[in-house]
């Protein structure tokens, strides 16, 4: 399925396939993620409980969330924190740019932030003069190497060590030939403390923001939200409308979920909680819409704002494992990457729900109990209601319904169908069959059970 | 505006109301931890910490002797740990001004079993950037202060109010790199934890 | 107890000894059964495309051939999965909902409604068992790995009942095949791609046979299989339990 820009799942992904032992290796790599997060899970006898809490909590915010976001607003003001809203992309890079700009600052460091992907923030700022360095290892790799991340928690899973090496030696000074990863970390270490040092603004994403006492919480295992905000006279933090908690006590929850099912361990290094700037500084916290309340209005896909940002639906797709994120060619990849995305632009992300099995693997990891498979199955009859189906694949659906609903033509078709694979399996067997490529045909039998039953019948009779 | 753009239209697509869930079944079935200690040790020390059960502040003091050079800059937050400089003596210092700080010491009052982290809040940590900046960071706690799991943490933190606060479970670390686990990303390179029993 | 015969249309037409044995196998437990013979296919083709809107006149083809029965049984997970989770119809809903009630799977039948604790089978070789998705997280006839919950396996617990049957461990035991419906040409190269990982699993562990509750999985693993010139074939569940060592 292709849509205007010509970029689609099938397309990349059959590109990203040509390279065999690079898609074994990517495979291999997310299928290790996996089974780190299952290990973690078995240890907690109570963890399918603590995924149908946590579902639950998110099912009330979303029941709630304009009253959840007054009292959040409220409470953040009251601790000194300074509000805004945005009701898109545009207007959050907008209001990003107009509090540095303000401030009379060009230089800024991030810590990771999938917001500002969505929003493609970088290159906005960018072409306003402002210098964007991104702290997070993985993120840094990918703004060094001129790509968007790959996959929403390791952002440079696609990249080998030897490819890291060589974009560090040349834009970071190491070892031509450098690939040891303590030596590469080593040298971002020391680079991007000097950033942290010299930058005035810092932004970060936000993980959890608790309605009930204006505070927000960030997790990372590297320090670098936590270096950046403290050294800044201005944190600003970029989070989307459902990224609301109710109550404090819910990150017993949340916390004990998030980290498990992204990467396998029991918790993030920091789990940090912002509740006042430090005096002297400010913080500025952006809530940003962009599509979500649409999504909200969708009563078959509303469940997918429940979405706490782990990956583990990634980590556990085979479609994602074989393929790469950058095959889903959006910020967010992969199984809620593609019942988020058609929301946002149905045209051009017609091709992702039907980039999958269906095989349920997603929803049964998902912390939150999204029911992302069932969404991609509502999706695909979304899109192809809406016209972005290829009109040769309805008139094949048409015409299938239409045999299928009679049953003389779906024996004789059937019949006919076989026979053509017994005496001219050329007209099947060839390049023009996508099937054929990697695979044989189905032999055909001498009779279909069918034609098999109706002799067994007449004999006993 | 887009505040009351954004807030209308999400109340005008919001739907039923869904209730909160009952957590006190889940509080039940959580661990309720025997040898908290034991527990402590094996998980923050999977996760890189290393993990030291002393009878005192002496004991402490011998162990960093030996593990730090003389004349590094270390800062303490524990104003007992008297051959250091004492946090509170030095609040007015820029955050930057700790950027050569070689290890940071510090005390935490709670501690969480199942996963190895640590809660200190910004009274504790005195200047925020402090067991970030810091080369290395050691946090003292008592073994009292363990409990199972972050269930039982955010009960005992209730509605205290703070104006930071972070649960730190090991050294600042990485696995970006081909998922290939480096100790000492951004953050300090290593955890000692002194669980005084 | 009245039973009907399900058979899904690609079973019907390209592997009619899986639905042989399946009758036969119902038969020889005391099960009578109809087979329904003017039934074409349960619509899954269409509605898993995104066309759910033209299933109307296979969905009331399946009511009217299906209507009247204590249980539909059927050789195929995704199949049963289909008609239990999508089988409606504006003018015969009732009789609809009534019959999501009815249907299952080949396995869960036996284990779950006929209880069978034995079977005179015997199959002396190698099997590896191919766990297919919408059987496994669809009807749930075996535990998914990515539960922390009690493990189980109905077509398992089948196999065992096998004499001389000897099931392969996997490296990874319910990673999807790559079939997916339309996917499979569609997205050709992940689909192959996913499908080979499957083989060559079942291959590594010694399997001589794939086995599953699902041809569609099958269809797509022996395709990979031949083009690979392999010795290892694929056979139906049913096809199993039914098969006598001196057959």
């Amino acid at each position: 399925m292709s849509n205007v820009s010509g970029k689609s799942h099938s397309k990349l992904a059959g590109i990203f396939n040509q390279d065999e032992p690079r898609v074994d290796w990517h495979d291999e790599t997310l299928w290790w993620v996996r089974q780190k997060r299952d290990i973690q899970a078995h240890k907690l006898p109570e963890w399918e409980l603590l995924r149908e809490t946590a579902s639950q909590i998110k099912n009330n915010v979303l029941s709630n969330l304009s009253a959840y976001l007054e009292q959040f607003e409220a409470n953040a003001i009251n601790n000194g924190i300074i509000v805004h809203w945005a009701a898109d992309a545009a207007e959050h890079n907008q209001i990003v740019h107009r509090l540095l700009q303000e401030r009379g600052i060009n230089r800024m460091v991030k810590s990771k932030s999938m917001l500002t992907e969505e929003c493609h923030l970088n290159e906005y700022l960018k072409e306003q003069g402002i210098d964007v360095i991104d702290s997070d290892l993985g993120e840094r790799i990918v703004q060094l190497a001129g790509e968007p991340p790959s996959h929403i928690v390791l952002p440079c899973i696609h990249k080998k060590k030897e490819e890291i090496g060589d974009i560090f030696h040349e834009h970071l000074g190491s070892a031509k030939g450098e690939s040891d990863p303590k030596i590469l970390t080593e040298t971002a270490r020391q680079h991007l403390r000097e950033v942290f040092l010299t930058r005035r603004a810092a932004l970060t994403g936000v993980n959890f923001a608790i309605a009930e006492t204006g505070e927000f919480v960030i997790c990372t295992n590297e320090g670098n939200a936590d270096m950046g905000a403290h050294l800044a006279e201005i944190h600003i933090a970029s989070m989307g409308i459902e990224k609301i908690i109710p109550e404090r006590k819910h990150l017993g929850v949340f916390l004990r979920l998030l980290t498990r099912s992204a990467t396998g361990q029991p918790i993030t290094t920091y789990s940090s909680h912002f509740k006042r700037p430090q005096s002297g500084t400010e913080i500025h916290i952006v809530i940003v819409d962009n599509g979500r309340s649409i999504q909200l209005d969708r009563e078959d896909f509303r469940n997918s704002l429940k979405c706490i940002r782990c990956g583990a639906c990634m980590n556990t797709c085979p479609v994602y494992r074989k393929s790469g994120g950058h095959s889903y060619h959006t910020a967010v990849a992969g199984p809620i990457g593609s019942i988020l995305a058609p929301n946002l632009d149905m045209k051009k992300y017609a091709d992702l729900p039907f980039a999958s099995t269906l095989c349920g693997s997603c929803s049964n990891v998902c912390p939150v109990k999204i029911d992302i498979h069932d969404q991609l199955y509502k999706w695909r009859q979304v899109i192809v209601k809406e016209g972005y189906s290829p009109k040769a694949k309805t008139m094949a659906m048409k015409a299938m319904a239409f045999t299928l609903s009679s049953p003389t033509l779906y024996r004789s078709g059937g019949k006919v169908g076989r026979l053509v694979f017994k005496y001219a399996p050329f007209a099947v067997n060839n390049g023009l069959n996508p099937w054929y490529k990697h695979r044989e045909m189905p032999k055909a039998p001498k009779e279909s059970f069918g034609e098999w039953y109706s002799k067994r019948k007449e004999g006993k009779q | 505006m887009s505040r009351e753009k954004i807030l209308a239209a999400v109340k005008k697509n919001q739907f039923t109301h869904a209730p909160l869930p009952d957590l006190e079944i889940l509080s039940t079935l959580t661990a309720t931890g025997d040898n908290l200690v034991h527990q402590y040790t094996s998980v923050a020390s999977a996760g890189g910490s290393f993990v030291y059960e002393v009878k005192d502040l002496e004991a402490i003091k011998t162990i960093l002797h030996k593990e730090f050079k003389p004349g590094v800059k270390i800062i303490s937050g524990i104003q007992e740990l008297d051959a250091y400089t004492y946090a509170g003596n030095v609040l007015q210092e820029s955050s930057h001004s700790f950027a050569d700080a070689e290890l940071t010491i510090l005390q935490s009052n709670l501690g969480v079993a199942e996963n190895g982290a640590l809660w200190l809040t910004e009274s504790q940590m005195n200047i925020r950037v402090l067991p970030f900046i810091s080369q290395h960071l050691a946090v003292v706690i008592s073994q009292e202060a363990l409990v199972p799991t972050m269930a039982q943490a955010y009960a005992q933190i209730g509605n205290a109010d703070y104006g930071y606060g972070a649960f730190i479970s090991g050294p600042s670390k990485t696995a970006d790199i081909e998922q290939s686990l480096v100790i000492g990303a951004h953050g300090p390179r290593s955890l000692s934890v002194f669980i005084l029993t | 107890m009245k039973v009907a015969l399900f058979v899904p249309c690609y079973v019907d037409q390209f592997y009619p000894k899986a639905a042989i044995a399946t009758l036969e196998l119902l038969e020889k437990l005391g099960v009578d059964v109809h087979y329904p013979k003017n039934q074409t296919c349960c619509g899954q083709p269409m509605a898993n495309s995104g066309y759910e809107h033209l299933t109307t006149g296979c969905n009331n083809l399946f009511i009217d051939n299906f209507s009247g029965y204590d249980y539909i049984v059927c050789p195929s997970g995704s199949c049963t999965l289909h008609i239990k989770e999508h089988l409606h119809s504006p003018e015969k809903e009732d009789q609809a909902v009534d019959i999501r009630k009815r249907v299952y799977e080949l396995t869960e039948f036996l284990v779950d409604v006929l209880n069978v604790k034995e079977l005179k089978a015997s199959f002396p070789y190698k099997v590896g068992l191919h766990q297919s998705c919408h059987g496994l997280r669809g009807l749930r006839i075996s535990q998914m790995s990515e539960l922390v919950a009690p493990a189980f396996s109905k077509p398992a617990q089948l196999l065992d009942m096998v004499q001389g049957l000897e099931l392969v461990p996997l490296t990874r035991q319910d990673d999807c095949c790559g079939f997916g419906g339309t996917f499979c040409v569609a997205e050709e190269a992940v689909s192959s791609k996913m499908g080979k990982d499957r083989v060559d699993d079942h291959i590594e562990h010694g399997a001589q046979y794939i086995t599953s509750a699902d041809l569609s999985c099958l269809m797509h693993m022996e395709g990979i299989l031949r083009r690979q010139k392999s010795d290892v074939k694929v056979i139906h569940m049913a096809e199993i339990l039914n098969h006598y060592s001196h057959e």
